[in-house]
């Protein structure tokens, strides 16, 4: 009797569990149903009550009219430019001054690991007025140096990533390279750069990802149209055409899609930079 | 001459973290530096900074945005905050306990916060919509009678409030990875005990991850401090809309501290005052990010001292 009543409860909280994981699946990945059916929809099938999720009539219309409403192709374009160039540097930089920090024995280290944490805090709003300033001041603005300079500048988060990847490698191997006489760039493009490559990719991923979403830096630095990024098209867009949802949709979704199929490829990647670090990207 | 190994190595260390150097003195220090002069003067784009004293704090002080901006500001602060770490941690739970598809139940719940900020934002505006948006329309099912959401003001930052739960997912992948590493044999001993799964949680689990919590809550503050730039896509998309405005929202109420900033630098042009009052978030910030260290220190030191 009192077993029965004991699984009874168990099976009524396995019940009230699955109830709200389910809820909860579906308030999260509705956004992404609302974009994916919207787009699909004809604009003012989008504008009909009652309210539908899914469209009446299937219409494939809104993507070309999209693309062709905004230069889409060359904001694609540019937008591609720049996250290449963004992901090379971020690659290059981030495991050679990780590097430094973590199997070079010098003063500086110690100093640097300290400040990379603080640099993370340091908000836009108090250096952008003074950057503004600077790229203006050297004709850089409407460029995409702004933009892609740093990345060659190295991030604090990645390098952060990367010292603690390193820091796990033994130092035995690095000296024994050093006993055969290789010296310090052969020991770090030989024995180092080889084994980071776990950690690379996820530096890599997260580099691509940052600097295709980007929306703050070109929104300073880009005030020419044809020099615009993505996300910069795509609010320009937004406030051009704010009653046409079913086209904005199909926008935003060409914008989406490739983030979500990198995701889905890298996704170990991406959740072990975030679980060992405590850090946000 | 022949270096010592010592000095090889300051010489291989410098060169190899040369880039961040002069990437932090370029891009960190002088801007600050920078700034914080900056804020003693006045200038727009164009003209060369002339110095005014301590004008553009008093006019900072005078500012009735200033205070506006502030509070919402503080709103995210105090409410967003809370809200996103309850969430990450429910999220989290749900996540570390074992069931059949699992992986797929944390992608749906991780996968919102690697949108694209413009994209996300813009999805929300459109669920947002009084009339036509998925919102309101679910609710309307359940015979709720939705707010107009972004365009009323008494209901603007609720809904930044709702959309900002939808991209913990970073936050909660650190709950997870803690949760994790809790001792499995101290829930068994609890068990045997009798504790039921609400006990376990407020007696085990939270203490146990304490200090990530800790951690986890400034960082949240110190985001919350900085968050405008979802604001400034909404308040752009709305500006032709009836009550919306091109500066914060209907009545400024989305008018977040930072944002007010970023109108000041390049919408105003007063580049003075922008500077002024970004050097007083800095401080704000910069108070906040020591208290995170001491805490973090203090919170992990009496917990490896049990």
């Amino acid at each position: 009797m009192g077993n029965d009543s004991y699984e009874i409860r168990k099976l009524i909280g396995k019940a009230l569990f699955f109830i709200l994981v389910a809820v909860l699946c579906l308030v999260y990945v509705s956004p992404f149903l609302v974009m994916f059916f919207t787009s699909f929809k004809t604009n003012s099938d989008a504008f009909t009550i009652p309210v539908k999720l899914f469209p009446r009539e299937w219409v494939w219309e809104n993507y070309p009219a999209a693309m062709s409403a905004i230069p889409y192709f060359k904001y694609m374009g540019n937008t591609i430019y720049i996250t290449l160039l963004s992901v090379i540097g971020q690659l290059i930089v981030t495991p050679m001054v990780a590097y430094s920090l973590s199997k070079i024995d010098w003063k500086g280290s110690k100093i640097i690991s300290g400040l990379l944490m603080a640099t993370m805090m340091i908000p836009i709003t108090v250096t952008m007025v003074p950057l503004y300033r600077i790229y203006s001041k050297l004709g850089l603005t409407n460029t995409y140096v702004p933009l892609i300079l740093p990345t060659f500048l190295g991030k604090a988060f990645y390098i952060i990533l990367t010292r603690q990847f390193f820091m796990g490698l033994p130092n035995s191997l690095i000296e024994a390279a050093k006993i055969d006489g290789a010296n310090e760039f052969q020991r770090y493009t030989k024995v180092a750069l080889p084994l980071t490559k776990p950690i690379l990719t996820t530096v890599g991923i997260y580099a691509f990802l940052d600097a295709w979403s980007d929306y703050l830096m070109p929104m300073i630095f880009i005030s020419k149209p044809e020099k615009y990024t993505l996300s910069l098209g795509l609010q320009q867009f937004m406030s051009e055409y704010s009653v046409d949802w079913a086209r904005l949709m199909a926008a935003a979704m060409v914008f989406v899609v490739p983030v979500i199929i990198c995701f889905a490829i890298f996704q170990k990647n991406f959740v072990r930079g975030i679980a060992t670090s405590g850090l946000k990207a | 001459m022949k270096l010592s190994q010592k000095q090889r190595d300051f010489r291989n260390g410098l060169l190899f973290a040369l880039p961040w150097i002069i990437g932090f003195l370029a891009l960190s220090v002088y801007p600050l530096i920078a700034s914080l002069y900056y804020s003693f003067t006045e200038f727009n784009a164009v003209t060369t900074p002339k110095w005014v004293g301590f004008e553009n704090f008093q006019d900072v002080f005078h500012d009735p945005l200033v205070w506006k901006s502030l509070r919402n500001t503080l709103f995210m602060v105090f409410i967003s905050t809370p809200v996103n770490l309850f969430v990450a941690l429910l999220l989290a739970t749900i996540v570390t306990r074992n069931f059949k598809l699992k992986a797929a139940v944390r992608t749906a719940f991780f996968l919102p916060s690697v949108i694209p900020m413009v994209a996300a934002t813009m999805v929300w505006i459109w669920m947002f919509d009084p009339t036509y948006g998925y919102i309101n329309n679910v609710l309307s099912l359940f015979g709720v009678q939705g707010p107009a959401w972004l365009m009323d003001a008494r209901f603007t930052k609720w809904a930044l409030v709702l959309m900002g739960t939808w991209n913990v997912g970073t936050t909660m992948l650190v709950c997870m990875a803690s949760l994790q590493e809790v001792p499995t044999s101290y829930y068994e001993s609890a068990e045997i005990d009798g504790a039921g799964a609400v006990r376990k949680f407020f007696s085990i689990t939270i203490p146990c991850i304490a200090h990530v919590l800790v951690y986890q809550a400034i960082l949240g503050i110190i985001n919350a401090f900085q968050y405008f730039q979802q604001v400034y896509i909404i308040v752009t998309a709305n500006s032709g809309v009836k009550g919306g405005s091109a500066a914060g929202g209907p009545e400024n109420s989305i008018l977040m501290y930072p944002l007010y900033i970023f109108h000041n630098a390049f919408t105003y042009l007063k580049m003075g005052k922008a500077s002024a009052m970004a050097w007083l978030l800095f401080i704000v910030v910069a108070i906040l990010a020591v208290v995170m260290v001491k805490v973090t220190a203090k919170v992990t030191d009496s917990a490896g001292r049990e």
